[in-house]
Order: structure tokens, then sequence, then C-alpha cells
């Protein structure tokens, strides 16, 4: 990669400067409204998140488990629409963390991606995460993406040959999102250590782009332990669970609190 | 063009040349691709790899013309409907009879090949989704024949509507699991599906129903389904000593019409009419008429047309027929489309109504209502052609299926009133008018709109 600069890339690089991992935190726009959920995004960031992923709903979201669908469906039906993203972003940029959108590929598509990426540049994000866009069908946000100077996260996961590591990493900026089992968005009891293995072979490939663990995190005790070997911990359907439940901005923050010692213990 | 030609075994039609799409990584002028997970991608490359080699392999041919010929019944015949052509301006139809096909669809077609495939990979679980359920009771149906543990995904909404083939998939040994999220439609199905099978990857293969989805399954559906029109364009030319003027076929994910249409890409004077499910009318926004009246996106893991809304959300598909009712196209059909080499109609839920009524009456043949729309297709080209046309249709599958959804439509008495699953008949048919809604076709004129 070439050394352009990436926001992604400096704020897990100074987590790791204090010795621990960045937490990176989902949640989706629009659920339970729009002013709530950018409600719990700041909630989020003042418990202690680096870095907040900010959701497009999406009606067809097949990386997702139950819990997601449940709140992302909600705010589809509400309309929630890459302007309600957008104020989000500023929003969480504003709370002092950094905003990075995470979609589906097509309502990027539809939205425009050129346009896209120069309305994230303004209103302040670093760049946008891709469940379903690989590199390989990626060329047209890869150019939008350097031309608005964003960063932009692809996925890798345990079936990826090592080809598709080096060349997935190689078109990365910001950070690498290791998805950490096989399979879709939910809690789990352990995260087991497919996620190191990946972790580990994604950095054999040769960079030095920060590789961030997703997929199944819901507490502290779990972020301490993908944060021994990962630069930073994504954590999403706990966070959406908190909503679901009930116990709104509040119980974000304490979530957050809690994953952001986890993330800090040695 | 005179020369004759014998059937060929269908095995033969996948050693033949493939159109000069898709590209090798999937991409049909700008449509296809792969839009999914990086961690579907080994599994997607892992079946392209075994497919490209079974697809050649002497062993697995000779299997697959067995299967084709003694458990299918291929090659299937071509019947002519005279006197469901007299309401087509004149015109000669036949039709190609993918309804006499074990399971009662073309749908066995694709999944025998999808199975062995299966098999050869060394998978013991399949999941597939369906709509209709015929895509589901084909692939139980392999499922059982060669061993395999199947798990059917289908919408809530579509086990009402379809719950014979509900019934017929677990009397199969398939586990149906209804899907209560989204629309709890085919599309839904689709996804819960691909949520199995990142999961599963390494017991379970995916055998989708159509050609759609992401690369190999639009390019391998296509070719599984090519025989179909394979073995018309040699009866027809058999048996006419000429192509016919027009091939016409429904289309939901576009694998009969694709099945049909790829052996006549090359014969340029042939048109190829696909025909989409118009619903309450296009102009309603109620219908599924993705190429009509949508527009390009990523939807199921390939850029195709689609119906979507400003945001990009795909947007609810309405059709009578539960087998077209999905949102989407596949890939090749959206290329077809944009090089002008096919065109797409809509056919409304009455007019796809009143095409079914006819063939019934005509012809002494139920078929599925998807089928009906193309038949539909054939009553209006045939009037714009006039008398010496000859017109191809793909009758894609039988309407045992769908005798709940028609009674309540036509309002055929009491003795099969509508449950549940036809709602939307009778909302939108003539379910409150138990009159004599089926005339006899013999002194009944169809006009244009004008249910019989
Ligand atoms: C009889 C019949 N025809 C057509 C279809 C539509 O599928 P496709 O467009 O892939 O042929 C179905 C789907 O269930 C079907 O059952």
């Amino acid at each position: 990669m070439t050394a352009s600069p990436s926001r992604l890339a400096d704020r897990i690089g100074a987590a790791r400067a204090e010795g621990r991992s960045a937490l990176i935190a989902y949640l989706p726009a629009g659920y339970p409204d729009v002013p709530s959920s950018i409600e719990a995004m700041v909630a989020a960031v003042e418990g202690g998140a680096d870095v907040v992923e900010i959701g497009v709903p999406y009606s067809d979201p097949g990386m997702d488990g139950p819990t997601i669908q449940e709140a992302v469906e909600v705010a589809v039906r509400a309309g929630t629409g890459m302007a309600d993203v957008l104020a989000a972003v500023s929003a969480v940029a504003q709370a002092g963390a950094v905003p990075v959108v995470m979609s589906y590929w097509n309502p990027v598509e539809r939205y425009g991606v050129d346009r896209f990426a120069t309305d994230l540049a303004a209103a302040g994000g670093a760049g946008a995460i891709t469940p379903d866009l690989i590199p390989d069908e990626a060329a047209e946000w890869i150019a939008a993406s350097d031309a608005a100077g964003l960063d932009r996260v692809f996925l890798v996961a345990p079936s990826s040959t090592d080809a598709r590591l080096a060349a997935t990493v190689g078109a990365c900026r910001g950070f690498v999102y290791a998805a950490s089992t096989m399979g879709v968005t939910g809690t789990r009891t352990t995260v087991g250590d497919t996620a190191q293995v990946l972790v580990d072979r994604t950095r054999e490939v040769g960079s030095d782009v920060p590789v961030c663990v997703g997929l199944g995190v819901s507490n502290g005790d779990q972020a301490a332990e993908v944060a021994a070997f990962a630069d930073g911990v994504i954590v999403g359907s706990a966070y959406v669970r908190q909503l679901l439940d009930g116990h709104g901005a509040d119980g974000v923050r304490r979530l957050s609190q809690d994953l952001a010692a986890g993330v800090r213990r040695r | 063009m005179t020369t004759t030609a014998p059937v060929p075994p269908p095995d033969a039609s996948l050693l033949r040349p493939r159109p000069e799409w898709p590209d090798a990584t999937g991409h049909f002028g700008r449509f296809g691709g792969r839009f999914v997970p990086e961690a579907l991608i080994a599994a997607l490359d892992d079946l392209t790899e075994a497919y490209e080699a079974m697809r050649v392999d002497p062993v697995f041919l000779a299997e697959f013309e067995r299967l084709h010929r003694d458990y299918t019944g291929r090659p299937s015949p071509i019947t002519e409907v005279p006197r469901f052509a007299e309401h087509c301006g004149g015109a000669r139809v036949l039709l190609k009879r993918e309804d006499l096909n074990h399971t009662g669809s073309h749908k066995i077609n694709n999944v025998l090949g999808q199975a062995l495939l299966t098999q050869r990979i060394g998978k013991k679980r399949v999941i597939a989704e369906t709509g209709a359920g015929q895509h589901g009771v084909a692939t139980a149906t392999a499922a059982a024949l060669l061993g395999l543990e199947c798990v059917v995904y289908m919408g809530e909404e579509d086990t009402r509507r379809q719950a014979l083939n509900v019934a017929r998939m677990r009397l199969l040994g398939a586990e149906v699991i209804p899907v209560t999220t989204g629309s709890r439609t085919l599309k839904d199905a689709i996804n819960e599906a691909f949520r199995d099978w990142v999961t599963n990857v390494d017991t379970t293969n995916y055998v989708f129903g159509t050609v759609a989805g992401p690369h190999p399954f639009p390019a391998m559906v296509r070719d599984f389904q090519r025989v179909i029109g394979d073995e018309a364009r040699a009866q027809v030319l058999d048996r006419e000593g000429r192509l016919p003027d027009a091939v016409l076929a429904c289309v939901g994910g576009g694998s009969n019409a694709i099945g049909i249409f790829t052996a006549f890409v090359p014969d340029a004077d042939v048109r190829l009419v696909g025909l989409e499910a118009g619903g309450d009318g296009v102009e309603t926004g109620r219908h599924a008429s993705s190429i009509t009246g949508g527009e390009p996106g990523v939807l199921h893991g390939a850029r195709s047309y689609l119906l979507q809304d400003e945001h990009g959300q795909t947007v609810e598909s309405h059709s009578i027929s539960a087998g077209l009712d999905y949102p989407g196209v596949g890939p090749e059909h959206s290329h077809l489309h944009d090089l002008g080499r096919a065109e797409y109609r809509p056919i409304t839920d009455s007019q796809a109504m009143e095409a079914f009524a006819l063939l019934c009456r005509t012809e002494g043949i139920i078929p599925a209502i998807e089928s009906a729309h193309a038949l539909a297709g054939a009553v209006q080209l045939g009037r714009e052609l006039g008398p010496d046309a000859l017109l191809l249709v793909n009758l894609s599958g039988r309407g045992d299926k769908d005798v709940e959804t028609a009674s309540a439509w036509f309002g055929l008495g009491a003795s099969t009133a509508p449950t549940d699953g036809d709602d939307r008949a009778v909302e939108a048919g003539r379910g409150g008018d138990p009159g004599a809604p089926l005339g006899d076709a013999d002194t009944t004129t169809v006009q244009d709109g004008d249910a019989l």
C-alpha cells in the first residue's frame, strides 16, 4: 500500500502505543429510530469505543444473524437512508471517535459510489467496511475511496486461501476485518482459536495493516481474550442486544465500559 | 435450416459450445459476478473447479444421461396445441413439455446435476431455497435418490400458498424450515440458505434453484437446464423442417427460460421472449417484473436488474405465482436484455389465469401458473405475428400444486373453498363470484385483459 494517511490505522496505532487493542463498536443507524441510534453511538464512544461502525440498514443482510436482523428490519421499514447514516457519522466524529460506515454493497451502489465517497468524507467519515464486496469486484470503490482519501476495509475469513489473504490485505487501508468464525453475526459463548489462527495467517502475508477481529465477542472477558492477539476487537450484536432489550444508551455505555476494560486487560 | 436432426442425448448438452459469456469470473457483460462475504469465496471456487472437471468426465456424463432418461423421463415431448392456438391469432403453438418430467417441472434437470456434484465433492448435506416448492421438491427428490440429508428453506408465506409441496418435501424426507424474516417469501429463504451455508460450508452444499446467485451458479444452472432447448431445437427442426419464429418462457429467476433460450441464442432470426410476472400491472408497483420494472443493482450475490427503492432496499414483489414472485432475475437475462437478443414483457395475474384456464379447457393440460405466463405471452405474440407464425412455448411445469389457488381465483365451488393460502387469489380474483367463470372454450373468445 502507498503510505496515504489512514484515520483508522492512526487510531488503532494510538491504542497500540498505549499497550492495548482498539475497541470497535457496531450499531445500525435508525434503530430504534434515527435520533436514539445516534444517542446510542455517542454513548458507546463515551463508554470507551475508539471506532464506531455505523451500519447502513439493508433489506437483505445475508451476513447477519437474528439479533442484527431484527434491529435492521425496523430501521429499513422506517425508511432510514444514507442521509441518516451521514448524520450519525458526523455525530460520532464530534463525540471524538473515528466513524466508519458498514454497508452491504447495494445501498452504496444505489446512492452512487463517487457520491457516497465524497459525502462520507465531507461528513467526517474515515471510510467504509463492505461485507459483501470483495476486492475482485471493487474497482469502482477502490478508485472512489482513493480519490476521497477514505479507508476501505475488506473481510478475510478462516476459509480464505493464502493467496486471497494477500490480495485482500493488499486492497485494505485502515484495517483488515478478520471474521473469526465461519458464520453470521451473533454473540457466542466462545470465540475459539480459529480467530487467532486467522489473525496470525493474515499477519504472515506480510503487511502492517492492523488486523481487527469480529463476530461473536459479547463481554469484557472475551474482549480481553481477543485483545491478546488482535489489534482491534469488533463488537456488534452485543451492543444491538442492549437496545433490543430496552436498555437504551445507558446499556450501551455500560457495555462499552466493560469492553473497554477488557481490551486494556493484560 | 431444413435438415432434420435426432434429439441429442442429455449428456451432450454439457459438452456443447457455450455462449461467450460469462467470463472466467462470472460476468455477463456488466452483470453477474460475486457479491458475497469472503467466507463463501473458497466454497464457490471449489464448486467452480469441481463442476468444470465433472462437466467433461465421461463417468459423470453417463450417469447424468441415465438419470435424465430413466428417472426424469427425458427427452420431454413436444405437443402441438391447435385448439389453444385458435386464440393466438392463428399462429401455430408447440409446447415443450417440461411438465411431464418426474416431479412435475424443469427444476429436476438442474437438481440432478448439482446433487451429483455434491456427491463428487464429498458433502453429505444439501440445502435449498424454494418459492413455489418445485425446486424444493426436486432437491428433496434428488437427495432421497442419492442418500443426502436435505434442508429446504421456504418463506412462511409460501409454505401456506404451496402447502401441497411442503407435504411432498416432508414425505421425501426433507426438513422444511419456514422463514419468518423480511417479506417471508423466496428472497428471504435465499438469505437464510446463504446464512446456513456460510455456517456449515464444510459439510454442506447449496443446491441453488435458478440462474441467479453468485458465480458459478448462473452458468452452471444454465448448463444443466440447456438440455430443454437443445432437445426442443432438434425436435422442432425434425418435425417442422424449420426453426420457430419465437421461443417463449416465463421468467422468475430465469432458469427455464435460459434453459430453452440457450440453444437458440445463435439463431438470430428466432425471437427470444421472456414473460415476467406483471402481478396487478407494472404501473401499480405490485408486480415481479425485474427487467421491465426494475433497475440494475446487487442482490443475492450478483449484479442484475432488481426491484429496489431509492435507498437500494429490495422491494417486495407481487405475483399470483409463487415461483415467479422474486424481485431479482438471473444476470444472463439482464445481459441478453442489454444486448437486445431477448425481449422481456410483463404478464398480469389476470392475463396468466386467463391463459391457464384456456389451456385447461382447450387441451386438457393443467399448467403451472408460472408457465401460464408464457402461454399468455403466446396469445399476445401470436396475435401480433399472425397465422404463419410458429411459436415454441416452454411449459415449465404442471399445475397440480396450483389447484387450490386456481379454484379460489375462479371461484370453483365450496368443496374447494379457499384456505388461508389463497387469500391473494380470492382478493385479486373472482373468489366471491362462483358463477361460471370458466366458460366453454369453444364459445368463448379471449379478449385482451378480459377473464374467461
Ligand atoms: C413450473 C415453474 N416454472 C418456472 C419457475 C420459475 O423459475 P425459473 O424462472 O428459474 O424457471 C418455477 C419456480 O418455482 C416453477 O416451479
